[in-house]
């Protein structure tokens, strides 16, 4: 960091600012328009999408006084999202992941959905997949509400799989199953590419890596979520697989997430192994691309998942309008998001799922029946999207790609670092 | 004696007063609650919390993360402060001259210094990339083998000290070039009239009469490196396998992403503590050479 050079404000600047300051504070109570600010986390092609979403509502609701903001992925969205429900002055409302919901300390930092307030909005209990409602109560109170399901899929390019005879006969990707035709279907597009098979994210190989342990029926902690209880030989093998495609040039050695974008859309991969999130982007670049579920390589179907939730971060005092509109606004979100859907996410409000339109959206409909099958990551505090449980697998795993670690020696440090997480007392 | 005028020392109160009133609330009273923080298991969630007594201090000293964070922010201001303060006095000798190269000059090693670090960041994350940036580019140009910088556990640290001698040496630079303009021409000319020649010059005039420039920047580059943590968090994020995460990340990650502020204000008065020792040595150090020179 580069010394600050010192910078003397003016006195008047410094006055200024302060008279401004003052009378900017008495503004809010001013206004009369139920005011709803929502914080998001979505910078990708999702939130492109977002914002097509969000005009829309704005258009639709002139007697709101509405305010979006996208805050950076992961642990910056998160660290802003706590410190502003810890001093009580949070946006009305947030979007979570599902799998953050239980260590976000829901009790302290969120405040419980007025149920009533969303039935009287038109949504309910029955609208959603009980597996998926039953994850956002909490004591016996609902603190989120899910707006879709965001799985680990398989991305094709249609021209460099059909070279490759992956095609069948209505152009959609033949699925596969078990190792050997896997790994058959990765050779046949690396031959036709000349470069990659595949473009993954080396350097945090977490959902892959799920994906393939929860493939092999692999468990992680304990019924009570007091032990680790991984399965060494299954976890190995699940990285030995990662390894392999690595040393055999099907996968790159090294690639984050940005050049895991670029190989796909410069036709270096033929596949690309990620969450469902980048169909804008590809659609964008106009590529010739479908999607599918990502093969069942090992025994049962999982594919690592989460769900993005709306829910209300803690605000000291709660004004009755505010929330009633941010209900409302849930609620008239959920009911769109078919157009939500064409950013790649799953819905989770059924009406939607089974509606004609979003039947009709390809490729996005084309993983649909994975849904059931998302893969949560572990329960746990420190367990999540973008939490620490994440950075500890990315920080032991990125080395088995570059082969500057084996999976045994970075399978006993990622465990090492669990149970340190899991011996630390819960904050939350 | 003259009487204390109490009336002036009021008004002179009155007129730090503002300035008080902010250190107080900003400095001393965070300095304060951190330290009384370091003894609770405080939680930014807003659960209940309990007195701890020395239990997140031995924590502390048992935790490898906090070691190996904290010998990240050493090895990273080990190896950029030298560079920082040698590259800024070569490039002030160069750019120490009147007409269009100097002003060149002068322009180039500063300009860097004002892009934010979001910005310089992105560029040298696209210069190191494997496959088509350019470091690569050279690299395979020249026959050598490829490296990738920003993964490669004993090559992110150099890659990010590059970045920041890049960056920030244009600070130092605009020092040294002040204190070089700051020496009267006689003191030249009448080395030149006994017939000192250029190399002379410079090691019997210009460096001894730049030797308290040179104290001060080495305290602000000491200071400066050992708070890195922008760059790094932009452009490995730590890693690889934490390789480069300095120990304001460790504490950013315990505090704010796992709301362990307890803990988190423990391992601040470590480093807090760190930084005290090395502030007084070098002031030491420093008030000794000017009473030589």
């Amino acid at each position: 960091m580069p010394p600050v050079p010192p910078s003397r404000p003016g006195r008047r600047a410094v006055l200024g600012g302060l008279l401004g300051a003052l009378t900017l504070t008495g503004c809010g109570a001013l206004s009369s328009k139920p005011r709803v600010r929502e914080w998001n986390l979505f910078g990708g092609g999702d939130g492109a999408r977002l914002l097509q979403i969000h005009q829309q509502y704005v258009a639709e609701h002139p007697g709101v006084a509405f305010q979006a903001h996208t805050l950076a992925w992961g642990p910056p969205f998160y660290t802003k999202l706590a410190m502003s429900a810890a001093g009580g002055r949070a946006p009305e409302v947030a979007t979570m992941h599902m799998s953050r919901l239980k260590g976000f300390s829901p009790t302290t930092m969120l405040d419980p959905i007025p149920v009533e307030l969303l039935a009287a909005a038109g949504v309910q209990q029955s609208d959603f997949l009980p597996a998926t409602w039953d994850r956002c109560v909490i004591d016996g109170r609902l603190y989120a509400v899910p707006l879709d399901q965001h799985p680990f899929v398989l991305y094709y390019n249609l021209e460099i799989c059909k070279k490759a005879g992956l095609l069948g006969p209505d152009n959609k990707i033949k699925p596969v199953k078990g190792v050997t035709p896997f790994l058959d279907m990765l050779r046949a597009v690396k031959e036709t590419t000349g470069k990659y098979a595949v473009s993954v994210d080396t350097t945090s190989p977490w959902r892959l890596w799920w994906t393939l342990y929860g493939q092999l029926e692999g468990e992680f902690f304990s019924p009570d979520g007091k032990e680790l209880v991984i399965d060494d030989a299954k976890a190995l093998e699940a990285l030995d697989l990662i390894a392999k495609l690595a040393s055999e040039g099907l996968t790159p050695r090294s690639a984050n997430y940005a050049a895991l974008v670029a190989q796909f859309s410069n036709g270096e991969a033929g596949l690309s192994f990620n969450g469902e999130w980048e169909v804008t982007t590809y659609q964008t670049a106009k590529l010739p691309f479908s999607m599918a579920p990502f093969p069942v390589v090992y025994d049962v179907p999982k594919f690592q998942g989460d769900s993005h939730t709306f829910v209300l971060p803690h605000q000291a005092r709660r004004n009755a309008d505010d929330t009633k509109a941010t209900i409302e606004y849930i609620a008239w979100m959920l009911k769109h998001s078919v157009e939500w859907a064409a950013g790649g996410h799953i819905p989770a409000y059924q009406p939607v799922v089974q509606s004609q339109e979003y039947l009709d959206l390809k490729p996005q409909a084309e993983y649909r029946s994975v849904a059931p099958n998302v893969f949560y990551d572990p329960d746990a505090w420190f367990s999540g999207s973008g939490a620490q449980l994440e950075n500890e697998s990315a920080a032991a795993f990125s080395g088995i790609a570059t082969g500057q670690a084996t999976p045994k020696s970075a399978l006993a440090q990622f465990k090492a670092a669990t149970q340190k997480l899991l011996d630390t007392p819960s904050p939350v | 004696m003259e009487r204390p005028d109490w009336k002036e020392r009021w008004a002179g109160l009155f007129f730090v007063a503002p300035f008080l009133l902010l250190f107080a609330l900003f400095m001393l009273w965070p300095i304060v609650s951190g330290l009384w923080n370091s003894f609770f298991n405080t939680s930014l969630a807003g659960v209940k919390h309990e007195f701890l007594g020395l239990q997140n201090w031995q924590d502390l000293f048992g935790d490898p993360a906090v070691w190996s964070s904290l010998k990240n922010t050493l090895v990273f201001t080990a190896m950029s402060t030298p560079p920082l303060v040698i590259v800024a006095l070569a490039m002030a000798l160069l750019a120490n001259r009147k007409g269009l190269l100097g002003w060149l000059l002068r322009f180039s090693y500063f300009a860097p210094f004002v892009l934010p670090a979001t910005v310089v960041t992105l560029i040298w994350v696209w210069i190191y990339q494997p496959g088509f940036g350019l470091v690569n580019g050279l690299l395979t140009a020249g026959g050598f083998a490829e490296i990738d910088w920003l993964n490669t556990e004993n090559r992110a640290m150099l890659a990010v000290v590059i970045t920041t001698v890049w960056w920030t040496v244009g600070f130092n630079f605009l020092l040294y070039l002040a204190a070089l303009q700051g020496i009267p021409a006689q003191i030249y000319e009448a080395a030149a009239i006994d017939g000192a020649g250029g190399r002379q010059q410079l090691f019997r005039i210009t460096l001894p009469l730049l030797r308290r420039t040179t104290g001060l920047i080495v305290v602000l580059q000491l200071v400066a490196s050992l708070k890195i943590f922008d760059q790094i968090y932009l452009m490995t994020d730590g890693g690889p396998n934490y390789a480069t995460r300095p120990i304001i990340q460790y504490i950013y990650e315990t505090g704010f992403t796992s709301y362990r502020i307890g803990y988190a204000s423990a391992i601040s008065y470590l480093f807090f503590a760190i930084i005290v020792i090395v502030a007084l040595a070098q002031f030491k150090l420093f008030s000794g050479r000017e009473e030589t020179a």
